[in-house]
C-alpha cells in the first residue's frame, strides 16, 4: 500500500490500551498540556537520540526519552497513553536527559505524566506505588524521606549483612553521632520541631497533597488524614 | 558554515573561560530583585563574610563562608550521618558561626521525584517554608543534599516565570504567617567545600599524595539548571564542574579520569527504594566496575547523598556475583574531614559504610582498629548509661596520627 498522509503512522505501535476510549486518552493528554511548566519543558524535537545516550534508564528498560518528547511534540494520544501507563515509572529522574540541544526537558516531561498517573489513580500507577506507600508516610508525616530505622535486613536485604549489624545496634549507634540534631534519633533523620511539622501538615492540607494520597491510595489517606488532623486540632 | 571535527577537538583542546554577558540564560538573580522592587518577594542577602566562584556561563556566585543555616539532608542525617557530621566538624574547626535548625524539614524532593505524589505547589510551599524558617533566624541557607539544591533551583525558577505559582504559596505561606523568601543565591554545601578548599589544605595533617581518587560529579548538582554549578578554567578546562575535583586535588589526591564520568550512579529515587534491580545494575556495571577496570582508584568521592549511598551500598550483591568491585565511597565533605585529622568513627563514622573501607585507611597510614576499639570504648559507656551519647566535646579535637 502506498504511504499517504491518512495512512502515515511512522514508528507507531497497535493501540495497547483499547479498553481506555480515546476521549479518555486525550482528557489525560490535555492534563499534561495544560500544566504551567509543559511549555518550559518542551520544544519540539530534532530526533538526534542525545537524550537517549545520556539516559540511564534507556540501557536497562525498553524506554526512550525521545520517544516521550516526540509523542508529546507530535500530540499522539494514543501513544501518550501506553507512555503514562507503563513507561514513566522507568525513568530515574537524574535528568542527564536535559543535555538537549533544543532545551527540552525529558524527565520534567515525565514528572508532569507522572502527576497525571496519580491525579487520576490509574490502576498501573497504583501498582507500581503499593510497595512504596511505607515512604510516602513517613515523608508526609516526618518530613523526612528516610530514617535509620527503615534500615532493616528484610527490606534491603541485598545490601549485605551491613543492614542486620546496624540494625542490631541501631540505638547506641545513633547516639555515638556528635550532631545535636541527630544524636539518639531513630524514627526520622532528625529532631524536628512540633510546630514545623504542624505547618508541614497545613501545607500539605492547603496545597491539595492530601487529595492526591487518597486518589492512589485511601488507607494511606485515612491514616495520614487521622494522624495530622488530630496533631493540627491540639494546636 | 560547516565546523569540522577537528575544529571543535581543537577548541575543546583549550580551557574555556566564558563571558556572563554571552550566557544563553538570564540571570535569575536579576529576576529576583525586580520582583523584590515591586515586593512580591523577599530576597535574602548572602552575608559580608562570603567568597566568590565562577559559575558555568562565568558568572560570580556568592558562596557564604560562615552565619550559615544548614539546610540538612535527609539520606544524610539518616543513613551516612557522618557526611553530616562531616560537614559541621569542617566548620567548627574553624570557629564558624552556624544554625544546625530543628525548624526544617527535607525538600521531600526525594519522594516527588519517586512516586509525583505531590503537585507543584505543594513542593515550591515547603522550600519557602524552610527559607523563610532561616530568614527569621537571619541565617543564611546552605543546602546539604544535591537534590535539595537541584530541586530548590529549579523551583526557584517555576516560581520566577509562573505568577499563578508565587500567589498560590504566598497563599499558604501566609497561613503560617510566612513571606516568600528566596535566597539572593542557593548554595550547595559542596560549593562551600570547594571555596575552602585552600583554607583545608592549610590545616591538613593526613598526606594523601598516595591517594588515587575518581569523582562522581552528582546529576542533581550541574544538570539540574546547569548554569548554578560552579565552573573553573583550571579544572577539566572549565568544560566539568569544578567542585569535588577541585577539593580532592588542593588535598594533594590525584584524580583519576574514567569514561563513563557523566553517568548517573543509578539511584532513580523509587528505584533505590523499590526497584533495586536497576540500581544494582546500573551502579555497578556502569561506574564501579568502569573505574576499576579504568583507574582501579583507592576510593571514589561524590558530593550527594543518594550517589554516596547507591555506589556504596550496591557493591555487595555484585561482589556475590563475581563483579570487579570493591571501591569505597565517600562525601568531599568526610575526605576532608579525615585529612584534617577528624576521627574515623565518631565524626566520619565509616561504620555506616558498607564496602569495605580498610585498606583505603590502612593505605593513609590510619590504624583504624586503635580508632575503632576507642570508638567501641564510647559505645560501651553508652550502653552502661554512664554516657548519654558523643557529643561535639568529644569529636572537635583532630585526631594525631602517630
Amino acid at each position: 500500500m502506498p504511504t499517504t498522509q491518512e495512512n502515515w503512522n511512522p514508528g507507531k505501535l497497535e493501540d495497547r490500551h483499547p479498553e481506555v476510549s480515546y476521549e479518555e486518552k486525550e482528557r489525560l493528554f490535555l492534563e499534561v498540556k495544560n500544566d504551567p511548566r509543559y511549555e518550559d519543558f518542551l520544544y519540539g524535537c530534532f530526533e538526534c537520540g542525545i537524550c537517549v545516550s545520556a539516559c540511564p534508564s534507556a540501557r536497562f528498560y525498553d524506554y526512550s526519552p525521545r520517544v516521550i518528547a516526540q509523542a508529546m511534540a507530535r500530540e499522539d494520544i494514543v501513544r501518550v497513553y501506553d507512555i503514562i501507563s507503563e513507561d514513566i515509572w522507568n525513568c530515574a529522574q537524574c535528568f542527564s536527559c536535559v543535555r538537549c540541544p533544543r532545551q527540552n526537558n525529558p524527565g520534567g516531561l515525565v514528572t508532569l505524566l507522572r502527576e497525571v498517573a496519580v491525579n487520576n489513580g490509574l490502576q498501573e500507577t497504583k501498582d507500581v506505588l503499593q510497595g512504596y506507600s511505607r515512604v510516602i508516610y513517613k515523608v508526609m508525616l516526618k518530613g523526612n524521606q528516610v530514617s535509620p530505622d527503615m534500615l532493616q535486613p528484610d527490606f534491603f536485604p541485598d545490601w549485605g549483612p551491613w543492614v542486620g549489624q546496624f540494625s542490631a545496634n541501631m540505638p547506641v549507634w545513633r547516639k555515638a553521632i556528635p550532631v545535636d540534631t541527630l544524636r539518639g534519633v531513630t524514627d526520622a533523620a532528625w529532631k524536628t520541631d512540633r510546630k514545623t511539622l504542624l505547618e508541614l501538615y497545613t501545607i500539605w492540607f492547603e496545597t491539595g497533597n492530601m487529595d492526591i494520597i487518597k486518589e492512589i491510595d485511601e488507607g494511606l489517606y485515612d491514616l495520614l488524614a487521622d494522624v495530622m488532623q488530630e496533631e493540627l486540632e491540639e494546636g | 558554515m560547516t565546523t569540522t571535527v577537528e575544529e571543535i577537538l581543537e577548541r575543546k583542546s583549550h580551557a574555556v573561560t566564558r563571558d556572563p554577558e554571552q550566557a544563553p540564560t538570564h540571570d535569575i538573580r536579576e529576576a529576583l530583585f525586580e520582583l523584590e522592587a515591586k515586593g512580591e518577594i523577599v530576597v535574602q542577602r548572602v552575608p559580608e563574610n562570603h567568597i566568590e566562584v565562577k559559575t558555568k556561563y562565568g558568572r560570580t556566585k556568592k558562596i557564604p563562608v560562615e552565619h550559615t543555616w544548614h539546610h540538612k539532608s535527609c539520606g544524610q542525617c539518616g543513613h551516612i550521618p557522618g557526611y553530616t557530621s562531616s560537614i559541621f566538624w569542617l566548620h567548627r574547626q574553624f570557629g564558624l558561626d552556624y544554625i544546625d535548625p530543628t525548624d526544617q524539614t527535607s525538600c521531600t524532593g526525594w519522594n516527588y521525584y519517586a512516586s509525583a505524589t505531590s503537585n507543584a505547589v505543594a513542593q515550591a510551599a515547603v522550600m519557602i517554608r524552610n527559607f523563610a524558617a532561616a530568614h527569621e533566624t537571619g541565617y543564611f541557607p546552605m543546602i546539604h543534599c544535591g537534590t535539595s539544591y537541584g530541586h530548590y533551583k529549579e523551583i526557584r525558577e517555576q516560581l520566577v516565570h509562573h505568577k499563578e505559582l508565587r500567589d498560590e504559596v504566598r497563599r499558604v505561606l501566609d497561613k503560617m504567617g510566612k513571606p516568600l523568601v528566596i535566597p539572593e543565591e542557593l548554595v550547595h554545601y559542596s560549593e562551600w567545600i570547594h571555596a575552602m578548599r585552600n583554607r583545608f589544605a592549610e590545616k591538613q595533617t593526613v598526606d594523601m599524595s598516595m591517594i588515587t581518587a575518581t569523582v562522581h560529579p552528582a546529576c542533581h548538582y550541574y544538570k539540574i539548571v546547569a548554569e548554578d554549578a560552579i565552573y573553573d578554567p583550571d579544572i577539566y578546562g572549565g568544560q566539568r564542574t569544578a567542585t569535588v575535583t577541585g577539593t580532592l586535588q588542593s588535598l594533594g589526591i590525584n584524580v583519576a579520569d574514567y569514561s563513563t564520568w557523566f553517568d548517573c550512579c543509578g539511584f532513580g529515587f523509587r528505584h533505590v527504594l523499590v526497584e533495586r534491580d536497576f540500581t544494582r545494575s546500573f551502579s555497578t556495571l556502569r561506574k564501579i566496575e568502569v573505574m576499576k577496570n579504568e583507574v582501579n582508584p583507592d576510593v571514589t568521592v561524590t558530593h550527594d547523598t543518594g550517589c554516596v549511598t547507591t555506589l556504596d551500598k550496591s557493591q555487595f550483591s555484585a561482589k556475590a556475583h563475581d563483579r570487579k568491585v570493591g571501591i569505597p565511597v565517600l562525601s568531599d565533605a568526610q575526605m576532608a574531614a579525615l585529612a584534617m585529622g577528624a576521627h574515623p568513627f565518631r565524626v566520619v563514622q565509616f561504620h555506616w559504610h558498607s564496602t569495605d573501607w580498610r585498606p583505603f585507611l590502612d593505605k593513609l597510614g590510619i590504624n583504624w582498629q586503635k580508632y575503632w576499639d576507642e570508638f567501641q570504648g564510647d559505645l560501651e559507656l553508652i550502653r552502661s548509661g554512664q554516657k548519654s551519647g558523643i557529643t561535639w566535646e568529644d569529636a572537635d579535637a583532630p585526631v594525631v596520627y602517630g
